[in-house]
């Protein structure tokens, strides 16, 4: 075999620290190579060149490529390779830059290093057998996870291309957190009514399937074929005899005992019920936890007063399977509730401010509903706990976010332009009144934003305090907010009827258990993890899941549909052609070794090990075999390690290949 | 080859999707770790026969590092807990094998903690680097030689 050696500088990424003309000096020397050379950028166009003109003039048939990480830029190099006449699967790349020069100061320690990964990488090429790519078919349709803005839009993009989408939601209505929210910065348009149109043509759309109040149970498969189950949660209410009318939920006896999760828990429901006016679909829901019937079976007034018959107490939850090529997650975000140490948490939480102790203060999202027309106050500024207009009111940043001391070390970074957004629409509506806000920065990068905020400072008169409140207790009715100014380097004090928390946004509580069920990676706080942070941003490590929306990182809404049109086009690539191709890194038995213990069908993950009967010429039995199914192997080895004879091997890890990676430590 | 500034030697066997992508986040984050690491990539850790590690003490390891997904993080939903009963079983060997358990670690690195993979690298290096060479391989491999 005769190996060609390439190693990239990286502009000056790696030939910073690593010696690059010596590493290529000594991988001239190692078995087998026959050409080292090393070049700027290995992956630009005249380094792919460099490349390919090797292969042509030396006749190579390994190639190693001493560069940046394979996850980077493994493809680009194995399709260089491949347009040259070897096989892609004949090209290894030694990871110089992410896992050397990156990471160690020391030139001659990095350069050693690098010289060791290149013959890790020559060792095992030696060993690497031609492969070619597996065509497995794709399934056009797409799951998308979380019916907020970002769900909706990615349903609809995908939807309107012409394939059929899955939409799962888990409460009774789509419509996520911007339904909840008053009017939108910075154009200060209302937000229901721009986002209720989408609502209805999602439930209208002949390609979109709606399942609300349901949730994924259970994903299996990969890349183009999924196999999804969802559950489907008992509403109560059969949802094909109900017309919405509402009468149930007038007649419904309990009206104070369930808070409404849509207003924030600033108002009251009924044990059935929509989450609100406009919900979609408008079936209600019964909440059996405060339900009468429920607990004692004495009321059924619902069943009653329902002219069709819809009220059904016996329903159960219903588990439906669905076929998916593509699964879209947008799960969205919660408010971290800062009154005291959550539970099971490490926040310590923010007690010094009185949240939940003190009815008016509240956070951005009960702000939201005080100031919607649809709230609880029908858009008038009146306080939790008495009802009266507040004259002054104090709006504090960064609760939670920016604090690795108490709360998160992330920037929210949706809270400035919201509490700009929250002292204007209260100063609109209140003239007389006084808006103080307390912040460590204004972080108003975006279009029209900076402007928006320099509004309400200029033109409606906000007042903008730099420094942290400390603390915030209650004296005759009014609430004493203690903090510092910063910039004029004295204590404030103000005595406000009323305090908003900007609180820090924080990844859904069920998310990391979703990310296990669907399998993609999430970080510590529970975001969930794109492939590249600036090149594949939609996109989840496993094959065929993207992300969209506040599930990945804290972002307002432009963001959200940004991404969620994103996520959308990234699905539509995957259905752009019949087959998908993918990797051939599947495990192969051996028949003649092989003698049918089936661990290896034990221990597979997909059910991918089959059992074969082998027959000799005349037909007689002979003996069982292990046999892999390619469509389904997804390669991780497990069965490899597993068997007993050695006789089921992972094309691409062979023992022999990481044995030879282990011998050339030496 | 001889690499006298990167002794102790060690391997670690980590998997393609966690502990390999979360040592690409160290370097992309810049952070440094001692350079006696060297990984060999699979594509995840039930892949990781016990035999490899053996192996890898056979050829000269002071130390062997296994790292992979979390518990329940596993990209092939169930390989690192394949990986972790083998483990369960193998580490009572390593006495008979004449092995110190100290100079194998387990650990779940995802690939969101590029700083936990440092701090990883960095406490076991220290502790293989307190403990000294790993000879007894070495030595019987020395005398297999003489004995013919």
């Amino acid at each position: 075999m005769k190996i060609g050696v390439f190693i990239c500088h990286c502009g000056e990424n790696i030939g910073r620290t690593v010696d690059c003309a010596r590493v290529s000096k000594a991988a001239g020397f190692f078995p087998n190579v026959v050409h080292s050379v090393d070049y700027k950028y290995m992956c630009s166009d005249p380094g792919q060149n460099i490349i390919k003109q090797a292969i042509k003039d030396l006749q190579l048939d390994g190639v190693v490529v001493g560069s940046c990480s394979p996850h980077m830029h493994e493809k680009t190099f194995r399709k260089a390779v491949a347009d040259a006449g070897v096989n892609p699967f004949l090209c290894e790349i030694a990871n110089l830059r992410e896992h050397v020069s990156w990471v160690h100061d020391d030139m001659d320690v990095a350069t050693d290093k690098a010289i060791d990964l290149v013959r890790f990488a020559v060792e095992k090429v030696k060993r690497n057998a031609p492969l070619k790519t597996i065509q497995v078919p794709v399934t056009k349709r797409t799951l998308v996870i979380g019916g907020g803005i970002s769900g909706i839009q990615a349903a609809l993009d995908v939807a309107n291309a012409g394939y059929e989408v899955v939409l799962v939601e888990k409460e009774p209505s789509i419509g996520g957190h911007m339904s909840q929210l008053s009017e939108t910065f910075p154009t200060l348009d209302c937000s229901q009514c721009i986002l209720t149109p989408r609502m209805v043509e999602v439930y209208q759309h002949p390609k979109i399937k709606l399942l609300t109040y349901s949730e994924v149970e259970k994903v299996e498969g990969f890349i183009g074929n999924f196999k999804v189950t969802i559950r489907k949660k008992a509403r109560k209410v059969d949802d094909t005899k109900c017309t919405g009318c509402g009468d149930c939920m007038q007649k419904c006896p309990i009206k104070k005992k369930a808070l409404s999760e849509f207003d924030e828990n600033l108002t009251t429901r009924s044990a059935i019920y929509v989450p609100f006016p406009q919900a979609v679909p408008n079936i209600p829901v019964i909440d059996t936890e405060v339900c009468t019937y429920f607990k004692n079976g004495k009321c059924s007034m619902c069943k009653k007063v329902c002219g069709r018959d819809a009220i059904f107490f016996e329903q159960e939850d219903q588990m439906l399977t669905e076929e998916i090529g593509a699964i879209i997650v947008a799960t969205g975000y919660k408010l971290y509730t800062i009154d005291k140490k959550p539970k099971n948490s490490e926040i310590k939480g923010y007690g010094e401010y009185g949240y939940g102790k003190y009815k008016d203060v509240i956070d951005g999202l009960q702000f939201e509903r005080i100031a919607s027309a649809s709230g609880p106050t029908s858009g008038e500024f009146k306080r939790p706990s008495d009802g009266k207009e507040p004259k002054k009111i104090v709006f504090i940043q960064c609760v939670g976010s920016r604090d690795e001391s108490k709360g998160f070390s992330y920037c929210s970074k949706i809270c400035c332009m919201y509490t700009a957004k929250h002292a204007m629409l209260y100063k609109h509506k209140v003239h007389d009144g006084e808006a103080y806000v307390f912040y460590m920065d204004i972080r108003s990068g975006g279009k029209m934003y900076d402007e928006f905020v320099r509004r309400a400072i200029e033109e409606d008169g906000v007042k903008y305090i730099r420094g942290r409140v400390s603390r915030i207790y209650e004296e005759n009715g009014k609430y004493i907010v203690k903090g510092e100014d910063t910039l004029a380097g004295v204590p404030v004090e103000i005595d406000a009827d009323m305090v908003v928390l900007a609180t820090a946004m924080i990844a859904q509580p069920e998310a990391s258990k979703l990310a296990q069920t669907i399998g993609i990676p999430y970080d510590k706080y529970g975001y969930f993890v794109e492939v590249h942070p600036k090149l594949r941003p939609v996109e989840s490590s496993s094959g065929g899941i993207f992300l969209a929306g506040a599930c990945h990182s804290p972002r307002d809404i432009p963001d959200s549909v940004a991404m969620a049109s994103a996520a959308a086009a990234k699905a539509m690539v995957l259905f752009g052609s019949d087959m998908l191709e993918r990797e051939p890194t599947i495990a192969l038995v051996n028949e003649n070794l092989c003698a049918g213990c089936f661990y290896c069908k034990k221990v597979c993950a997909y059910n991918a090990i089959e059992v074969k009967q082998i027959f000799d010429r005349q037909g007689n039995f002979v003996k069982e075999v292990a046999y892999v199914n390619s469509g389904l192997c997804q390669g991780c080895g497990t069965c490899n390690a597993t068997c007993p004879s050695k006789s089921i091997e992972l094309i691409g890890y062979t023992d022999e290949q990481i044995y030879a990676e282990i011998a050339a430590l030496m | 080859m001889e690499n006298k500034n990167q002794d102790p030697k060690i391997v670690a066997f980590v998997c393609n999707w966690c502990t390999y992508t979360g040592a690409d986040l160290a370097g992309t984050s810049r952070l440094k770790y001692q350079p006696n690491v060297r990984m060999i990539k699979l594509p995840c850790t039930g892949r990781i026969d016990p035999v490899f590690i053996i192996k890898a003490f056979e050829k000269g390891a002071d130390g062997v590092l296994v790292s992979g997904c979390h518990p329940g993080d596993c990209h092939y939903n169930a390989g690192n807990y394949h990986a972790r009963r083998r483990w369960i079983m193998f580490h009572k060997l390593l006495d008979y094998l004449g092995i110190d358990e100290s100079r194998l670690h387990f650990s779940w690195v995802s690939a969101s903690e590029g700083k936990k993979f440092v701090d990883v690298v960095n406490a076991f290096t220290n502790k293989v680097k307190a403990k000294g060479p790993f000879k007894k391989y070495e030595n019987i491999n020395k005398e297999f030689v003489i004995n013919g």
